[in-house]
């Protein structure tokens, strides 16, 4: 049947957004969230075993599939999931399941929308990681953001609207350049010319895209459109001030979904659109967006150092992660691009890890204000053994998933350019500072009063954050399989 | 027994420990803690002994386990590489990490049944990324133990987590040692760059060393020589050290005294060859030892805390092994570690006897006298004093002597400041042992009541470490006393072997080589005698506030507050600045201008604005729909 009727990339997309569709139609709090729970546990299940037959050479039919779809246009509704993609889908599964999970006992205003938007939100991200028609692929990157703003500008905090609204203006400037870039590199394909003998002028399949004829002055400025959008969604200094924001604001369950998952859309895109569609002017502008980003991962880490609120650390935080990525990625080698790759999944497991634990906080002490925090380690201890096996993860600690993923890029990087990476490097020594400052004023010393009534975390918090810690272990003892996995080049003898 | 699983048993077994006493802290007494936690620790010595046998039979052993991270253009695999000098290393790891756990044991019985399991499991832990930093046959192994012992140095040192400070002391040890560990790390990149990998069998032969030019020896042996500051607190990163010191006692004897801080001594010892070969870098390591050594001394010559003394003591101890790797005495300096091992071992469990019997007290201005309470622990005392002082025939002397020699064979300028720092070290030690253990009692009335000998379990392990202390430096009898007695040299020869071509080799005559041991034990034993003089009555009275130099010295250099106002400041100013006025001024400010005239475009297209982000949405996607009609129809 598989391969016939379903592919796993339609699996993907199709579960979360009938089930997504489904749950608008639940009243009952208790119905939709068990529902949405049952729909990301049967997507998680999908993934799982497509990542049995992620081979694409030897199972073309179960990770590829085209439809027809606009065809005098050039264009059709072609997925095609390929390992990485696979890799991320199976990030966004288990995200969806951790944050599911995580918000079982949350009351929130119409439970119905609330799941409704997120699962719609899951069905774009997958489709953004396995489409290969640009067109398709604009689809979906705006089908995974347009429930965000719902859910960002309806259940978010105080500031909700000002801050959606930033967020929607930056990513939209960023897609609507790129969309300018589809348009422009669209005209410059071959033509093309389908199956039941329709023909188009020109195409949008990547791989149209790939050969399409451009100048070195076209490629230089296609270039930027695009890593306008990417760079938005990552994000890359200076294009990031929308994030710590709405971070911020976003309801945490939303701000799982923009850290770990979506943050992944902008450096997929890097790796299947940018670096192959534009590869010379890739190679020309490496140095400069691997000089922002090394700037950005500075950056980045000194504002964290110096914040009081608990969230905007983590997103300033991340934003220093997601810099040394984007910067492995255009050091374009054999390790650090396969480095960036396994760091994405190990960053999407750690960050929502870490929302999980400060949503926890907030939702026990009122507040997300480090100075008012302290002495959480007396009253919850299970939950301060969580939080520091991830904060430990978070700054890369041999034997934790990030050291592998940070240790390969760090050599690409090196490899690419010794003084690049000693001045990224000193991002590790500000992370191990703010991370542990962190740590020390909230977890340690004695308990304030904001702390006094706290409990410590239940089982379905338990649950979840020893799925999370498990993760981060396996990941980083024994790391070869997944590295064998992305590796696409043929194994070795 | 197959090799690979017994050799993988020596840190899987506190591996295990940490397990089971981390996840059981809640139900297991502490008791069965206790014993599990010693257990494993006492299995793994005694494979540690069979290795050891094993390595002087047939020399040294490979084990490799499962891949790591294997690319096409890169491999790297978890494995493990014994020989000699790992398996000495392992021999004092696991024996004095043993005795350690045993005084624990008794140490911190006070503790509630949770916490004393948590400290245990910590201590494993600690045993376990110490055995993999030394057993490491590549240098990620190596560094997976290094990041792992700071780790636990860190849950260590903040172990009584509510105080503050101590809190603050644990992150510092951490940050510090995080600025030595980015050179290692840059170190171990500059190899996979240009010889593709980090496997020492592959790094150190013959075949990758042609791949190095100059400029890459000298970077990368300059690189991990910052690691090794760090871990092993030489200048500028020492400062984490002395405040390390809010660990409970016996972690500063096991961590930052007999094995962690070692760590960067045996990095660079096996590392040898490349060393050999950057003269640059041997000559920083020179100068850095020397001058850390010198410092650390002076500032222990003025401190009141017994263990503040010890800690910079241990500072500039490890100063005089950095001195002899820096003339390319690579056995004097690894001898000088195995000494040091047992007799600041010994001293600071010593000094944790005092302060059990004192209640917590550590200043030793209010202690004295404490000779007639506490029998055992005076005279051990008084041998690991005698031993770091450098008295014949105490470990120390051996080792300090022979560290001496080769500095004197390099020059004489060496040699007499490694005769000062001598003295210095006689002093402070017998300052602290005449300040404790004669004159007359000066702390409270409760405390003299409940003054005692500690227990067995405290006791037995300084007995064993004294009686170390007084034979250990027979392993290495100077050439001078028998010809071919030097066991540890011809011992670790295979090791150092491949760097002899590159040291110059100064040899000094017996005659000298008699004169200068007799004038550095002279000078030692006359700075002993001044010691004694001067505070085997000291009282209260006779304590003047310091002035001058005295004042510096007390305030140890004010190199905290150097540190404090030349970079910690300026970090968080220009952290506050970007925060501040970047971030929230100039690139926000830019972002919302163009928010606001957004907003004043849609206020002047009033019908279509209703507030709501989801109707902007929808225009957006008429929008696109729009365009594509319009370009259908062109």
């Amino acid at each position: 049947m598989l391969g016939t009727y379903f592919t796993f990339p339609e699996l993907l997309i199709w579960l979360p957004l009938v089930a997504g569709i489904a749950a608008f139609f639940m009243k009952n709090a208790r119905v939709v969230k068990t529902w949405s729970l049952i729909a990301v546990l049967g997507v998680l299940a999908v993934s799982l075993i497509g990542l049995c037959y992620a081979d694409g050479n030897a199972y073309p039919t179960y990770n590829q599939v085209s439809y027809y779809w606009l065809k005098y246009l050039g264009n059709s509704f072609h997925l095609n999931l390929n390992k990485t993609g696979h890799l991320l889908s199976l990030l966004t599964a288990l995200g969806f399941l951790f944050i599911f999970l995580y918000s079982w006992k949350e009351e929130r205003e119409k439970p119905h929308a609330f799941y409704g938007l997120m699962l719609l939100a899951q069905a774009g991200i997958m489709g953004v990681f396995s489409a290969v028609d640009a067109l398709v692929f604009y689809f979906f990157w705006e089908l995974a953001l347009i429930p965000v703003y719902f859910l960002c500008s309806f259940w978010g905090g105080e500031k909700r609207i000002q801050t959606t609204f930033k967020f929607f203006i930056y990513t939209f400037v960023g897609s609507l350049l790129m969309l300018t870039g589809i348009l422009y590199i669209y005209y410059h394909t071959q033509g093309r010319v389908f199956s039941d003998g329709t023909q188009a002028a020109h195409s949008f399949a990547l791989n149209a895209f790939q050969y399409a004829n451009l100048t070195p002055a076209e490629q230089g400025c296609l270039f930027w459109l695009f890593l306008a959008a990417f760079g938005v969604k990552m994000p890359i200094f200076p294009l990031h001030t929308w994030q710590p924001g709405t971070y911020d604001q976003s309801p945490t369950p939303v701000t799982m979904v923009l850290s770990g998952l979506m943050v992944k859309m902008g450096l997929f895109g890097l790796i299947r659109w940018l670096l192959p569609v534009l590869p010379e002017a890739s190679a020309k502008y490496a140095d400069i967006v691997i000089g922002l980003s090394v700037f950005g991962i500075i950056y980045a880490s000194l504002i964290a150092l110096v914040q009081d609120n608990l969230k905007k650390l983590v997103a300033y935080s991340s934003i220093a992660h997601i810099g040394l990525m984007a910067a492995a990625l255009f050091a374009r080698n054999d390790l650090s691009i396969n480095g960036a790759i396994l760091q994405m999944f190990n960053h999407g497991i750690n960050i929502i890890g870490l929302w999980i634990i400060i949503g926890i906080i907030e939702r026990k002490t009122g507040t997300k204000k480090i100075s008012a925090l302290g002495g959480l380690a007396t009253k919850a201890p299970t939950l301060t053994i969580f939080m520091v096996v991830i904060a430990l993860a978070n700054i890369a600690l041999p034997l934790t998933n990030a050291f592998v993923g940070e240790f390969m890029m760090f050599s690409g990087l090196f490899i690419y350019s010794k003084w690049f990476a000693a001045v990224a490097g000193i991002g590790i020594i500000l992370a191990a500072a703010y991370t542990l400052n962190m740590i020390r004023n909230v977890f340690y010393g004695n308990v304030k009063p904001a702390v006094e009534g706290v409990t410590d975390i239940v089982f379905h918090e338990k649950l979840v954050l020893a799925i999370i810690v498990i993760v981060v272990l396996v990941m980083g003892v024994y790391p070869q399989p997944i590295i064998d996995f992305i590796n696409n080049t043929p194994a070795r003898p | 027994m197959d090799k690979n699983l017994l050799i993988g048993l020596i840190p899987l077994l506190p591996l295990i420990g940490f397990l089971i006493t981390g996840i059981g802290r809640n139900v297991l007494p502490k008791g069965v803690a206790a014993t599990i936690a010693c257990g494993t620790i006492l299995a793994s010595f005694i494979i540690s002994f069979i290795m050891f046998r094993m390595v002087v039979a047939n020399g040294a052993i490979n084990a490799t386990y499962f891949p790591f991270i294997e690319l096409q253009t890169f491999q790297l695999a978890f494995e493990f590489k014994i020989d000699q000098l790992t398996s000495l290393f392992l021999l004092v790891i696991t024996g004095i990490g043993f005795l350690i756990h045993v005084y624990s044991a008794s140490y911190m019985h006070e503790e509630n049944a949770k916490d004393f399991s948590k400290y245990f499991s910590y201590l494993n832990l600690f045993v376990f990324s110490m055995l993999l930093l030394v057993m490491g046959g590549n240098f990620v192994v190596m560094f997976i133990g290094w990041e792992g012992v700071g780790l636990c140095s860190y849950l260590l040192i903040g172990y009584w987590y509510k105080n503050q400070d101590y809190t603050s002391a644990a992150k510092k040890a951490f940050v510090m040692n995080r600025i030595g560990d980015l050179g290692f790390l840059l170190a171990i990149f500059w190899f996979i760059a240009k010889v593709g990998s980090v496997n020492f069998d592959v790094v150190f032969s013959a075949e990758s060393i042609k791949l190095l030019s100059t400029t890459d020896i000298t970077g990368i042996t300059l690189l991990l020589f910052v690691g090794a500051t760090g871990k092993s607190a030489q200048l500028p990163l020492y400062t984490w050290l002395p405040d390390a010191m809010a660990g409970p006692t016996p972690v500063s004897a096991l961590i930052h005294a007999a094995t962690m801080v070692t760590a960067g001594i045996y990095m660079i010892a096996r590392s040898n060859v490349l060393f050999s070969m950057a003269p640059i870098t041997m000559h920083v390591i020179l100068i850095i030892g020397m001058a850390t050594m010198l410092l650390a001394a002076s500032i222990a010559l003025k401190q009141n805390d017994i263990k503040k003394v010890l800690a910079y003591s241990t500072v500039s101890q490890l100063g005089y092994m950095f001195i002899a790797l820096g003339v390319g005495a690579y056995t004097a300096a690894v001898f000088h570690v195995i000494t040091h091992a047992f007799f600041k071992a010994l001293l600071f469990l010593g000094s944790g006897s005092v302060i059990h019997a004192m209640g917590g007290e550590q200043d030793m201005r209010n202690m004295g006298g404490l000779k007639r309470y506490m029998a055992i622990t005076h005279l051990t005392m008084l041998i690991g004093c005698l031993a770091i002082a450098g008295m014949p025939p105490f470990a120390g002397f051996f080792s300090k002597d022979e560290i001496l020699a080769n500095a004197y064979a390099a020059s004489p300028v060496f040699w007499s400041l490694g005769v000062l720092g001598a003295m210095m070290t006689a002093f402070y030690m017998f300052r602290l042992y005449a300040m404790t253990f004669h004159g007359s009692f000066r702390g409270t009335e409760d405390q003299q009541k409940h003054l005692h000998e500690s227990p067995m379990a405290i006791t037995l392990p300084l007995m064993i470490l004294a009686i170390l202390s007084i034979v250990g430096g027979f392993i290495g009898i100077p050439e001078v006393f028998a010809h071919g007695a030097h066991w540890l040299s011809s011992f670790l020869q295979p090791v150092f072997a491949p760097s002899a071509p590159f040291i110059a080799k100064h040899t000094i005559s017996h005659n000298t080589e008699y004169i200068l041991m007799a004038i550095s034990v002279g000078l030692a034993l006359t700075a002993i005698i001044i010691a004694w003089n001067k505070y085997k009555n000291w009282s209260k009275q006779s304590d003047i506030p310091n002035t001058g130099i005295g004042k510096v010295l007390e305030n140890k250099w004010y190199v905290d507050e150097l540190y404090q106002n030349i970079i910690i400041k300026p970090v968080n100013s220009i952290a506050k600045l970007f925060n501040n006025v970047i971030e929230s001024k100039a690139i926000d400010g830019m972002v919302n201008g163009i928010g606001s005239l957004v907003h004043y475009g849609s206020r002047q297209l009033r019908w279509l604005q209703s507030g709501q982000v989801g109707a902007y949405v929808l225009l957006m996607v008429i929008g696109i729909l729009a365009f594509f009609i319009i370009q259908l129809f062109l």
